[in-house]
């Protein structure tokens, strides 16, 4: 395979990767979202859930964006070590964001924070971000995160104290969850990272957002606190859009790293209902296999 | 929950006569504005700049909408609401100022936004935030585009749109805030979760 071959592969699935992801919800979060909709009592929440089913339908029909907001643009990259010219692959997404931008199309949504001056095609300084992980054998897996900005916009994180511990977590999460009401466009998928260090907590809660909704944590103690946060929840009532109902979060997410001996980090993220992602596996022999949607 | 039509220019006894729970449909003409927009809009108010549109008796829409262009033409492929609290801290003057009526949005406003309301006669209605393409179906025309040089997501977009809804009232021109009573509920139970 020649340098070109492999860079236009990249850039081609980098740009069939964004139009899925902001087209077509994975089939996990849909099925949240109907089941949410099943299950809700009130009447408000109802409605709210059929707007969002009905849009995703009419989105996946036409091909078109489901939210007006395609987000700011992250890639997480998994790469065999024997995978060629690694060094070119950043170059091929970039050129991918910006096909992609004129051709789906996305909202040009990267904004020079010193002038406010938007780029108009969604690359930018250290955007879009890349996530490397080097792993065995000569694949390169991408996953594309067009991440929305009302959702992030309540994230949140505090340097607990280590005597308060875990017991602070479920607390925090609650207090974000009431914070946050409406804004997130709930019902939301929520990720919560703990220990670390103050941007280890956040990227593992972001990451965590990632994680299959159906999926049992195999930590029987994490999964127990998933749990008990998932309950909590969906208890404070906020509901769809934040307009009361019984689905406020469709599933929570825990990761931890072992914390330093003075600090106990928790970050709390938020993805909205249009929990938007795609992954693909770039095979050294050029087949490529797309992972969240089979079509 | 009452269906009910508006049609632009909305005048205050339309709004007085809504209360929070109503639901909404609005035809006319509709403005986007977003942060950037709001800023510039009460920059030139102080400034005394004449603005390049009139709001008065229209809807204002926090919206950052997806836009192609095609020759002449602007279609809307997606248009849900963006998050209205980040316009908090200048909706009031703009409400007082320009005549606005009817903010849409989601997630709801602040105290300030309310009293403004409250003196002005003007009410919220959210729409469910990320029914993008839902909410296009309903926008029938671009009238066209002000200060693009801010961007497609912060210009303001002059929209026909025709029976735009359901949009339900959430903050009313009495004081009520739904939202915040969501709120209240959820800290009075936050003891007996946590």
């Amino acid at each position: 395979m020649t340098c070109l071959t492999t860079n236009a592969m990249i850039e081609e699935v980098a740009v069939n990767l964004l139009r899925q992801a902001v087209t077509k919800l994975p089939e996990d979060v849909k099925n949240a979202l109907k089941n949410a909709y099943s299950n809700e009592k009130s009447q408000i929440g109802k409605t709210q859930l059929k707007a969002i089913l009905e849009n995703i339908e009419m989105a996946e029909k036409t091909n078109t964006p489901m939210c007006q907001d395609t987000g700011l643009i992250s890639f997480y990259l998994e790469a065999g070590s024997k995978f060629k010219d690694l060094d070119k692959v950043e170059g091929a997404l970039c050129k991918a964001v910006q096909r992609a931008t004129k051709e789906i199309p996305l909202r040009p949504n990267a904004i020079d924070p010193l002038t406010q001056e938007n780029t108009n095609d969604n690359t930018g300084r250290h955007i879009p971000y890349f996530h490397w992980k080097i792993a065995k054998g000569d694949f390169l897996r991408i996953t594309v995160f067009p991440k929305g900005g009302g959702s992030e916009n309540t994230c949140a994180l505090q340097m607990m104290k280590p005597s308060d511990g875990l017991k602070s977590v479920k607390e925090f999460v609650i207090d974000s969850v009431i914070k946050a009401g409406g804004m997130p466009c709930p019902p939301t998928i929520i990720g919560v990272g703990v220990g670390g260090g103050a941007n280890i907590a956040v990227e593992l809660a972001k990451q965590a957002l990632m994680k299959p909704l159906d999926e049992v944590n195999p930590n029987a103690k994490v999964a127990e606190l998933e749990r008990e946060i998932y309950r909590a929840v969906n208890k404070t009532g906020i509901g769809p859009m934040g307009l009361g109902g019984d689905t406020t979060t469709l599933a929570v997410k825990v990761e931890y790293a072992h914390r330093h001996p003075a600090s106990y980090p928790v970050a709390v993220a938020f993805q909205c209902w249009a929990a938007r992602k795609a992954t693909a596996a770039i095979h050294a022999r050029g087949e490529v296999e797309y992972l969240t949607h089979k079509s | 929950m009452e269906k009910i039509e508006l049609k632009t220019p909305i005048r205050e006894k339309d709004v007085r006569g809504l209360r929070v729970g109503d639901v909404v449909y609005v035809t006319g003409t509709l403005l986007t504005a977003r942060d950037a927009a709001h800023k510039r809009i009460v920059q030139y108010l102080q400034e005394g700049r004449k603005l390049p549109f009139t709001f008065n008796g229209l809807p204002l829409y926090h919206c950052g909408p997806l836009v192609k262009k095609t020759g002449n033409e602007w279609t809307v492929l997606a248009a849900g609401p963006t998050t209205s609290m980040r316009m908090e801290p200048y909706e009031g003057e703009v409400i007082q100022k320009l005549g606005v009526r009817l903010i849409i949005g989601k997630g709801g406003m602040g105290e300030k936004t309310s009293k403004a309301m409250k003196e002005s006669g003007a009410v919220y209605g959210a729409f469910t935030g990320g029914a993008a393409v839902l909410a296009s179906k309903y926008i029938k025309k671009v009238n066209g585009a002000q200060w693009l040089d801010l961007g497609m997501p912060e210009a303001i977009w002059s929209f026909e749109v025709e029976s735009f809804g359901p949009l339900i009232i959430c903050v009313d021109s009495y004081g009520n805030n739904f939202y915040a009573k969501v709120r209240a509920d959820a800290e009075n139970i936050k003891a007996k979760i946590v």
